[in-house]
């Protein structure tokens, strides 16, 4: 492991009465592609949100526990600045209702960039490492919610990437993207982690097998186990749950 | 053999029986639905029938002489546009900027429901009572402190007039707004603004940029609607600035602005309050020609709120 970019020290949220992650303790490292797997509702979104502070959004939502970014606490950082320096891409893919240049210059602008070339660089830059430019080249101005479910999906990974952010999260980014694209994207992320670090949190344990250089095996709100991906898809993980899961013996 | 030529897909016995009733019960829904309709369609043609004779471009441009039994509407017709002004001018600010409070930055807890029964309820309250409110509030306990911190004497006193009565109608209005611009504000979807969050905008830059632009439509039905209300309700104003008579330039600037904010105003839904029941041997057309400008009136106000939001509606961005 390179320095360590993110940590989660003794981690805990809950949403009321209800504990989501419990006690949970890991390491990111720099420019690191770290690979998440696990069952639906085992807390990854939850652990997501919980890095860039969206979380407080949610009513009844709490968290103990510090997370570090470069060894500074994010509770101290002003949260809308935390949130620039994070790119967050959701499973559900959400076109802003505005024009395809304006959703992915929609964050630098509102970071007061107003020269339109500048602009045109950062909406270009992005749609291309996001595998969209293609499409979109041509219909700039097409409204982003009338984009197809896996076009909206690549808009909204342009978007977390138009302010150059030093982390990417990606959860599930890929389900309504058919293959061959996703293949072309996965390029590009083995490109963008020289300048980046990211957090993939993916169903398709392949993608992470393919990806990732270390993976963490998360269930109902614990690590059970972290290690290089050859490990966890290994024949002997140390967690025989681990092994389970990842041939598809689980439950 | 004779079966078998026979179509097995023809209705038997039951199923005619059954669309017989169903046919039946549509025709029962249809008398009932014309039940609703039949009686605005008499009443709009008695009125327009009865109102026919005196209603000309002159009589909504001549003012009212002999107690309103001559003359035209002007005086009523100017006093009710500034009175919508007014209380539009009061209610869609606080209105609005409450309903983005309690949609976008209050927490889910129970002040906030609090608030929203209590608007709720004030928007059940009769419009009398908030006329009577209006009557205590800004016309006796208002009115005197603010003439006596402007120092205004005798004559130059500010009495019950447009402010006041603005001010009630506003009142009466505010859980209309509120509520209308609540559901607005609700119908953008939640995906979004937690998109611009995740890019770091501020609350109140996704509200600007996001939720404000997508939500308009509905804010402006709300507030055409509110405009129809404070021209057609007589109870609020009437205790707080609307009067029976009042004479005012016939030409001129004057015709087009007859009221200071602290004088008392003729309005037309007063004017026809009055003309119908206060007046003796005033002539039937009178009173049918001002209910009849006034239902117009309301009617292209609506008109209006409906084009606007089918307009609208087209424009819709998700």
């Amino acid at each position: 492991m390179t320095s360590p970019h993110i940590e989660f020290q003794n981690v805990s949220t809950r949403y009321g009465s209800k504990d989501i992650l419990k006690n949970v303790s890991f390491t990111v490292g720099r420019n690191e592609i770290f690979g998440i797997i696990g069952p639906a509702n085992s807390g990854k979104t939850t652990m997501l949100k919980s890095i860039n502070r969206t979380l407080e959004f949610i009513g009844g939502a709490t968290r103990t526990g510090t997370i570090t970014i470069n060894g500074e606490d994010t509770r101290q950082m002003d949260p809308n600045a935390l949130r620039r320096r994070i790119g967050m891409v959701f499973p559900l893919p959400v076109g802003l209702p505005m024009t395809v240049w304006e959703n992915v210059a929609y964050a630098p602008r509102r970071m007061g960039i107003n020269n339109k070339e500048e602009l045109n660089e950062i909406v270009e830059r992005c749609l291309r490492q996001s595998v969209l430019w293609d499409e979109v080249k041509d219909r700039l101005d097409l409204l982003g919610t009338r984009l197809s479910g896996g076009q909206q999906q690549r808009l909204t990974l342009a978007r977390a990437l138009s302010l150059s952010p030093e982390i990417l999260c990606l959860d599930e980014f890929s389900i309504a993207i058919d293959p061959v694209t996703t293949m072309r994207i996965e390029d590009v992320l083995k490109e963008l982690r020289k300048t980046m670090t990211i957090i993939l949190v993916t169903n398709l344990t392949q993608q992470a097998r393919r990806l990732a250089d270390r993976t963490m095996f998360f269930w109902r709100g614990e690590v059970i186990e972290l290690d290089k991906t050859d490990v966890i898809f290994s024949d002997k993980p140390a967690d025989k749950r681990t092994f389970d899961y990842v041939n598809g013996v689980f439950g | 053999m004779e079966t078998a030529s026979k179509n097995p897909f023809a209705p038997g016995e039951f199923e005619r029986k059954k669309d017989q009733a169903l046919a039946h019960r549509k025709w029962v829904m249809f008398g009932f639905c014309m039940l609703l309709v039949l009686p605005l369609i008499a009443i709009l043609v008695d009125i327009f029938w009865k109102a026919a004779p005196v209603l000309s471009f002159d009589y909504l441009t001549e003012n009212p002489t002999n107690k309103g039994k001559e003359g035209g509407l002007w005086a009523p017709l100017i006093g009710t546009f500034y009175l919508v002004i007014g209380s539009l001018l009061v209610v869609t600010p606080v209105g609005i900027l409450a309903a983005i409070y309690m949609n976008e930055y209050a927490k889910d807890g129970w002040l906030n429901r609090t608030i929203g029964i209590a608007v709720t309820s004030l928007a059940g309250v009769p419009s009398i009572v908030h006329g009577l409110f209006g009557l205590g509030a800004f016309v006796l306990a208002m009115l005197p402190g603010f003439n006596a911190m402007l120092g205004l004497e005798g004559d130059e006193k500010w009495e019950a007039g447009l402010l006041t009565a603005s001010l009630t109608v506003a009142v009466m209005n505010l859980p209309v707004i509120i509520t209308s611009t609540r559901e607005a504000l609700g119908a953008v979807p939640q995906s979004f603004r937690e998109a611009c969050w995740n890019l770091g905008a501020t609350r109140f830059q996704t509200i600007r940029t996001i939720v404000l632009p997508n939500s308009l439509s509905g804010m402006l039905t709300g507030i055409i609607l509110v405009v129809s209300r404070a021209a057609g309700e007589t109870a609020p104003i009437l205790f707080t600035g609307a009067t029976f008579f009042k004479f005012i330039a016939d030409e001129g600037v004057e015709k087009w602005f007859p009221y200071g904010p602290g004088e008392p105003f003729m309005a037309m839904s007063m004017h026809l309050n009055i003309i119908s029941n206060q007046i003796s041997q005033m002539p039937e057309n009178m009173k049918f020609g001002c209910a009849a400008v006034l239902i117009a009136l309301i009617l292209i106000i609506n008109s209006f709120s409906i084009a606007l939001r089918v307009w609208l509606r087209g424009r819709k961005r998700w």
